[in-house]
This record gives C-alpha cells, sequence and structure tokens, in this order.
C-alpha cells in the first residue's frame, strides 16, 4: 500500500509540471499584457514608463526563461509578488481570500450532504410518489435557477422586506465594537443567504445519485434476504440499504475538494465577499501573472490530492487495485 | 465623491465608470429639509465602492477608488474651491512672476503631518523629486518634467521655474504632497505606506480589508479644523444592484445611482424620506471615434453624415433614460471653456445621405447598402465589455446607419485585449469611448499631432496644424478670456472636421442618506465641503465605534 501511495505521489510531480506549462502558455496567449492595463488610463503614462515596468516584472524576458525563473521560485513554495500597484506577496493575496472561500463552500456542502441524502433515499423509497416527485422538481428547481437572479429576490425579501438577515459581506459594518457571542451570531447571521443559495444549487446532484444507488441497492438479493429474514422496513432501508448505498456517494464529495478552494464571480460579486473567486477574476482581468499562476498551481494541488485520496480510498476497498 | 483635483496633469482619463462629480444642483424633486439641527461632531458615513483601492500611495496608482480615498488623506499645495477656482491648501498664497514662468509657493507654517511631524518645504521637493524621477512607476510626471528648476530657499517657501510658461502649471501642484520622511530612500512600490498611509488631510487611514472595506478616522489636528463626521468607511460591493438594496436597508450611505435606478425605484415615498438624491452633469462624455488612418473616413463628408445621422438624443432617452445631454464637443456645457456656438449635428437622415452621396457612396446594386468603386460601406465599431451604455449606444447607432445605407457590425472586446489589440496598434476602424473632463482645458495630449505615436492618447490620429497651434498657445497663456478664444477655436474646428461624433454627458446621480445635513450642491459638485456636513446628534447613527 505504501509502495502504491509513493509511486502515486512521484507519478504526480510530471503531471504537474504539465499542467504548469500548459497554464503558463495560454496565459501568455491572452491577449493583452501586464503593462497595459495599469497604464491605459493614463495619458501621461510614456512609453519608457511602461518598458521600466516591463523589466521590473521581467518580461523582456523570453517565454521559456520567463518560466524557468517562476519554476525556481515556486519549488521553493515562493509564489512571488503581485503585478498590481501593491505589489503584495501573492501567497499573502491568496491567505486573505481562501478562508471565506473554504468556509463557504464546507458549510454549503455540509448543507448539502444533511438536506440531499435524506431526499435522495426519501425519493428512492417512495419512487414515483407524488414526495418524489415534488422534490424532483424542488431540487432541480435549484439547479436551474439563476443564483444572481434567486440571490437578489432573497436579499430583497429577508433583508429589505422582513428585515431579518443582512444583504451583503461577511461582516457588519461595526463589527469591531461587538462582544464576542455578538460577532458570531453576526457572521452567522451573514453566511445564512450565501451558504443556503450555494447549497440550493448543488442539491440536485448528489440527491439524485443517491436516488439512483438507492434504488439499485434496495433490489439487491441481500435486501430481499433481510426483507425475508422478517426484519422490520426500517432496518432494512437504513442498516443495510443505505450503508451500502453512501459508498460511491462518498468518492464524490472526496473528489470536490479541489472545488473547495473554487469560488464563484458573480456569487461573490452580489454577495460582496472577497474571495477566491473575485480574486481570480480581477488578476486574470489585470493579467495578473503571478497571482493566476499561483491560484492554478494550488487547485492542480488540490485536484491531484482528491484524485489521489479517492484512488486510496478504492484501493483499500479493492484489492485488485492495490495488487495492480 | 473627492474631485480628483491634483490630475490636471491627467488631462483627460479613459473612463471605464463613469464617475461622478461636479457641476450640479439639488434634485428638485426632492425636499431640502429645513430643520438642518446643530453642528455636531460624531457618526459615520459609509460609502458604496463598486472598486477596491489599489494602493494609498496616490503617485503609483491611477484608479479612481484609489485616488478618491486619497483625496481624504493627503493634500496639495492648491485646491480647487466650489467654483473652480483655484486657492491655497497647503500653500497659503503663491505668486506668479511677470513671465509667467515663476509660481513661488508660500507653505503653511501650522501643518503637521498625522504621526506628528511638521510639514515643510522638505516633503514639497521630496514629492517633485520623487515625480521626475525615472524609477517611480508614476502616470503623472509629465506636468513635472516641465519644470526647470525647483528651489527650496527656506522651510516654507518653494519656487519652481518653468522653462516656458505653461497655464495649467499652477493646478498641477494640487497633486497630492507625500511624506519624505516616511518614505525618502524607500522603494516606493513596496513602501508600508502603501497599505498604511500618513498624510496631511482631514481623515487618517484606520484600517482596510482588502475587498471589503477601508476606514478613515477624522484627525483632529487638522489644520482647517476637525471635521465634523468621525468615520469615513468605503464597502467595496461590486454589484450595483447589492449596493442598492444596501442603501435601501441602511447598510450604504451614499451611492452613485445609475439611470434605471434613479428613475425607477427612487421614485417613492419611503425613499424620498431617508434618501437625497442630487442630479448633475458628470464629468465625462461619451464619443465615436473614426480611425482617420482608415480611407473611408478620411472624407469630412462621410465624418459628418454619420454625425447627422446618428440620433444622440434617441441614445440618451433609451440607453440613459433621458438622463443626460447632448455633447457637442470635449468640454461640459455650462464650463467656461464650452463654446455652445459650434456647429450642431441634430439628427438629419436626408442631409446625411446627401453628404453621402456628395462624397460618392451610391447604392448601385440595390441591396440597400451603400458602395464606391465596387466596394460596400461597412465598418465595425469596437468597444469595451462591461460598459452596457456603451454597448446599446452602439446597436442604436448600427440601426441608424443602417437607415441611411452604412452596415455596420459591433465588437464588444474584453477591456485588456481591448487595449492591446485595437487600440494601441490603431487597428480599428471606429470605438465607442468616453473621455473624463477635467476643469483645465488642456487637451494637448488627446488632440496634438505629436500624440499620434504607440501607447499616445490620439488614437484616432487627428492631424490638424491649426488644431495643434490653438493648442501650444492654450497653454502658454495664463489670461482665462484670452485662453477661451483658443479652444473656442478649437471646439470650432473638431465640430466641423467631426473626428468623433461627440454622444452624451451623462448626469451624475448620487444618493446620500438624509440625516448628513450641510451638503451644499455649487459648480464643483457637493463633494468640497464634506469637513463641514454633520449628523444632528439626534440624527447619528453609529455613535459606539472603535
Amino acid at each position: 500500500m505504501a509502495r502504491y501511495i509513493v509511486k502515486r505521489l512521484l507519478l504526480m510531480i510530471p503531471i504537474l509540471l504539465g499542467i504548469t506549462i500548459i497554464s503558463f502558455g495560454v496565459m501568455q496567449l491572452a491577449p493583452g499584457k501586464p503593462t497595459d492595463v495599469g497604464f491605459a488610463e493614463n495619458p501621461k503614462a510614456t512609453p519608457q514608463a511602461k518598458e521600466r515596468l516591463t523589466k521590473l516584472y521581467g518580461l523582456d524576458k523570453p517565454l521559456h526563461i520567463q518560466y524557468y525563473n517562476w519554476l525556481k521560485r515556486i519549488v521553493r513554495f515562493d509564489f512571488g509578488e503581485s503585478f498590481s500597484p501593491d505589489r503584495r506577496s501573492v501567497s499573502e493575496k491568496i491567505k486573505e481570500t481562501i478562508p471565506i472561500t473554504i468556509g463557504i463552500n464546507l458549510l454549503s456542502i455540509l448543507l448539502i450532504i444533511i438536506v440531499a441524502i435524506p431526499i435522495g433515499v426519501f425519493s428512492a423509497t417512495h419512487q414515483d410518489s407524488l414526495f418524489d416527485k415534488v422534490f424532483t422538481v424542488f431540487v432541480f428547481i435549484g439547479f436551474a435557477v439563476p443564483t444572481f437572479w434567486l440571490a437578489l429576490l432573497m436579499m430583497r425579501f429577508f433583508g429589505i422586506e422582513l428585515g431579518w438577515l443582512p444583504i451583503s459581506g461577511v461582516k457588519s459594518i461595526m463589527h469591531d465594537s461587538m462582544s464576542a457571542p455578538a460577532k458570531i451570531r453576526d457572521v452567522a447571521a451573514h453566511l445564512i443567504m450565501p451558504v443556503a443559495l450555494s447549497a440550493f444549487g448543488g442539491l440536485a446532484g448528489l440527491s439524485r445519485y443517491m436516488r439512483s444507488t438507492m434504488l439499485e441497492v434496495i433490489r439487491q438479493d441481500y435486501i430481499v434476504t433481510a426483507r425475508a429474514k422478517g426484519l422490520p422496513e426500517r432496518v432494512v432501508v437504513y442498516k443495510h440499504g443505505l450503508r451500502n448505498a453512501l459508498m460511491p456517494v462518498i468518492t464524490i464529495l472526496g473528489l470536490s475538494v479541489p472545488g473547495l478552494i473554487g469560488g464563484s464571480v458573480i456569487f461573490e460579486s452580489i454577495f460582496s465577499i472577497y474571495g477566491m473567486g473575485r480574486l481570480f477574476y480581477s488578476s486574470v482581468m489585470a493579467r495578473d501573472y503571478p497571482v493566476i499562476m499561483g491560484i492554478l498551481v494550488i487547485g492542480a494541488v488540490l485536484t491531484l490530492l482528491g484524485n489521489l485520496l479517492a484512488d486510496i480510498s478504492y484501493a483499500v476497498v479493492d484489492p485488485r487495485i492495490r495488487k495492480g | 465623491m473627492k474631485q480628483t483635483t491634483g490630475r490636471t496633469a491627467a488631462a483627460v482619463i479613459l473612463c471605464l465608470v463613469i464617475l461622478f462629480v461636479p457641476a450640479c444642483k439639488k434634485d428638485s424633486s426632492t425636499g431640502t429639509g429645513t430643520s438642518d439641527g446643530i453642528p455636531a461632531y460624531g457618526d459615520a458615513v459609509i460609502i458604496g465602492s463598486i472598486g477596491d483601492a489599489s494602493t494609498m500611495i496616490p503617485v503609483i496608482s491611477s484608479d479612481s477608488a484609489s485616488h478618491e480615498v486619497a483625496g481624504f488623506i493627503y493634500n496639495g499645495l492648491v485646491k480647487y474651491d466650489k467654483d473652480y477656482k483655484i486657492v491655497g491648501d497647503l500653500a497659503e498664497s503663491w505668486e506668479v512672476s511677470a513671465d509667467n514662468l515663476t509660481i513661488t509657493f508660500h507653505l503653511r507654517k501650522d501643518v503637521k503631518w498625522q504621526d506628528g511631524v511638521p510639514f515643510t518645504s522638505d516633503d514639497v521637493m521630496f514629492t517633485y523629486r520623487l515625480m521626475i524621477d525615472p524609477n517611480t512607476p508614476t502616470a503623472y510626471a509629465s506636468d513635472f518634467m516641465l519644470v526647470k528648476e525647483a528651489r527650496n530657499p527656506d522651510p516654507y517657501t518653494f519656487i519652481v521655474t518653468y522653462g516656458e510658461p505653461f497655464a495649467p502649471a499652477l493646478i498641477s501642484w494640487g497633486f497630492w504632497i507625500m511624506p519624505k520622511h516616511l518614505l525618502e530612500g524607500v522603494d516606493i512600490t513596496t513602501s508600508k505606506l502603501g497599505r498604511d498611509p500618513v498624510g496631511t488631510g482631514p481623515y487618517r487611514f484606520k484600517e482596510w480589508s482588502t475587498g471589503e472595506k477601508i476606514v478613515l478616522d477624522s484627525y483632529h489636528d487638522y489644520f482647517e479644523g476637525r471635521p465634523y463626521i468621525d468615520r469615513i468607511i468605503y464597502r467595496i460591493i461590486p454589484d450595483t444592484a447589492t449596493m442598492f438594496l444596501e442603501l435601501q436597508s441602511g447598510g450604504v450611505d451614499w451611492m452613485g445611482l445609475s439611470p434605471i435606478q434613479y428613475k425607477l425605484q427612487t421614485d417613492n415615498a419611503s425613499f424620498k424620506k431617508d434618501f437625497v438624491t442630487y442630479k448633475y452633469l458628470a464629468d465625462g462624455y461619451s464619443y465615436l471615434g473614426f480611425n482617420l488612418k482608415d480611407p473611408k473616413f478620411a472624407d469630412k463628408r462621410v465624418r459628418q453624415a454619420i454625425s447627422y445621422a446618428i440620433d444622440k438624443q434617441e441614445i440618451i432617452d433609451i440607453a440613459l433614460l433621458g438622463l443626460g445631454e447632448i455633447a457637442t464637443g470635449p468640454y461640459k456645457p455650462g464650463t467656461w471653456q464650452y463654446n455652445a456656438d459650434v456647429q450642431r449635428y441634430d439628427y438629419d437622415p436626408e442631409k446625411a445621405k446627401k453628404l453621402l452621396a456628395e462624397a460618392g457612396w451610391k447604392d448601385t446594386d440595390g441591396d440597400g447598402i451603400l458602395d464606391k468603386d465596387g466596394v460596400a460601406f461597412s465598418f465595425t465599431i469596437v468597444t469595451n465589455q462591461g460598459n452596457d451604455l456603451r454597448a446599446k449606444a452602439a446597436e442604436l447607432i448600427q440601426n441608424k446607419l443602417k437607415d441611411v445605407g452604412i452596415k455596420v457590425n459591433i465588437r464588444i472586446v474584453e477591456w485588456a485585449a481591448f487595449l492591446s489589440e485595437f487600440i494601441e496598434p490603431k487597428d480599428f476602424e471606429a470605438v465607442i469611448l468616453a473621455w473624463n473632463i477635467l476643469q483645465d482645458p488642456d487637451l494637448y495630449d488627446v488632440w496634438h499631432s505629436s500624440k499620434i505615436g504607440p501607447n499616445e492618447l490620439n488614437h484616432i490620429s487627428f492631424e490638424s496644424a491649426e488644431v495643434d497651434r490653438l493648442l501650444e498657445e492654450g497653454r502658454r497663456t495664463f489670461d482665462r478670456d484670452e485662453r477661451k478664444k483658443y479652444y473656442d477655436r478649437m471646439q470650432e474646428i473638431l465640430a466641423e472636421e467631426a473626428p468623433y461624433v461627440f454622444l452624451y454627458v451623462p448626469y451624475a446621480l448620487p444618493a446620500i442618506s438624509a440625516r448628513f445635513k450641510g451638503i451644499e450642491p455649487a459648480p464643483a459638485g457637493i463633494s468640497y465641503n464634506f469637513n463641514e456636513w454633520y449628523v444632528p446628534e439626534q440624527l447619528q447613527r453609529y455613535t459606539d465605534m472603535q
């Protein structure tokens, strides 16, 4: 097993290298240069000033040298400095945005699990009943409705008509003057709408998947056996059925690990949350290469690790993979 | 919002967003509030901003959010007052020599940096050297480059001499002065002042959470006296619909409304009770610019014909819901430099057709599109993504030009790509863009034929010996009436030559919570006297601030 993991980890290195080369190349292919963006609005920006910036950023060197220089830093976990006027380090910028993004994504996955699994199981055990149909429609509405539109409606309703919840942001403007419990309540109130909304869109996938695996499982012979033994229906469904049906679902959740750091620009803009989505979007718009590469590398590493985790868990249950 | 005084230098700036500033009147449709209470210290104002600042050192930033915040923290030597007259700021008085080449500033003696160090002419000298230092990545160096000699014989005198008379010289010293004792010998791009600035201004920096908010507290020892409002909070809310909801719920006190919000969502009793809206012409105009290197647009009659064929009022009525005025030139209607008596191009498709026919464009093959020498008249308008108004204007223009037999295609391109692929290589036929209008009329950088090169601002390659001469004379002349003659003539030529179709000047439409008193609209807008705004004690909302 250890050998298998080491082998997989070593294999990740060339894959990662490949990913960075492709990312670096594609980024350079996009029209527009980092030096254009900040300077375009400035009537007084002389061509010399631009040249100076180009040198400062090392953009005057050939592409492969630029890549090599970037790679040299990255193996020391140095992501470099942003090209934006503040010249802050990329890791600092990512550190600023990653907690809120991961926080919201974790909460929303949790909420999805809590809601989608019961819906899926219930729909399977009451297949084609009215409830099944209502839930199906409900989760697909969640899947289909444009988030930004629903978000605005909810903000209007809960934030203005009822006045129950804060409209946007993560903290109140007077957060710093609050007592500790009030601070927690404050953040929680701010998170209700964003978390609920991002979970709503994800219900369909998991609940439908749960429904179908559950349907498959309860048609298995051992379920018939369990019923034949005279076990109560509750035990049949939840002990024998659900446990087995959950296995593939857990794998799916494992694969959503890299998604944890991905934020949606639209979503974060609507709720004015400064997360990874907005950071990445603004970096792309400004052609801020170091930040773009930093985020892509972290995403790539997480994706590869997520895959590895999934494979390991397969290996744990299936000896054929482990030995092969 | 704080006006961009220091930037006469940057006479004009390509604008992505509509900046709202100046020349205004309180909206007649809203009440003026009779009992304004007694001025009191305290409370906070929350200003909604769609973008975050980039750095707190305005020398190296060029975005409007950074400059707006900087305007509260720093001072220049001079500034504009409510009527756009130049008055002293850090300089208490100044003299211009008889030959118009030397300005002697006498600085205030009672000014301290927010960390307690006295402000002196060394700071001014340092800022000047910083601006002209080739290692400073600033966009505002060029005005300072014209200085031949700068001296500070004593701590409160600063003397600059120019090689030749330069009319915008005085206001160019409205640029923010930086603290020498904190920046000397430091690489300005990595200085910690970028995140923790120290200025001489009415507000001092307190906190900046990236992408979320910037907090400023009033500086009690400010040389003009402590401002009434204790705190300014910029909340960064990228989505304007969200910002409007925050405004209604009390999470934002001050924001610029879009035409649709202004027109359809503020016209109710409860909004009017809580907010006061203002309406005045913004400092910017949008235009359709022709690439004059393109043979299609070489003939003046063609450009005039297109100007006639475009219904500017329709664009204002549909895209801006009527909240704008027709632009006739590069200046704002109502300012001293604006010339109202230039050739106007009121919508007249018949005249357009006639002019096109004179220029040799006729529909010979009967397909509804004009042609000449076997080539159909079609061109592409390029504009940047993210500006809905420009996209709408492009569509309305497309429709109107179809009526006179010109086929227009529209391309909307992401900003960075738009600049590097179309504007810089001048690889476009026509563009829709906008310029900011600053107070000094010097437009040398946009219209002078020496500015046609790559990375310069005369994108459309406009060349006119007379305009060149007028621009040169205009920036050399100090007397306003004398100067006006040059710029009046320039506006006549621009109207006659029609290198741009001047489209519209939009209205700025700020809404401010009604608890703020002391707001007095003037030609310079509303924010010029921000330090005198106050909230009467019983109306204060944020009283327990840390």
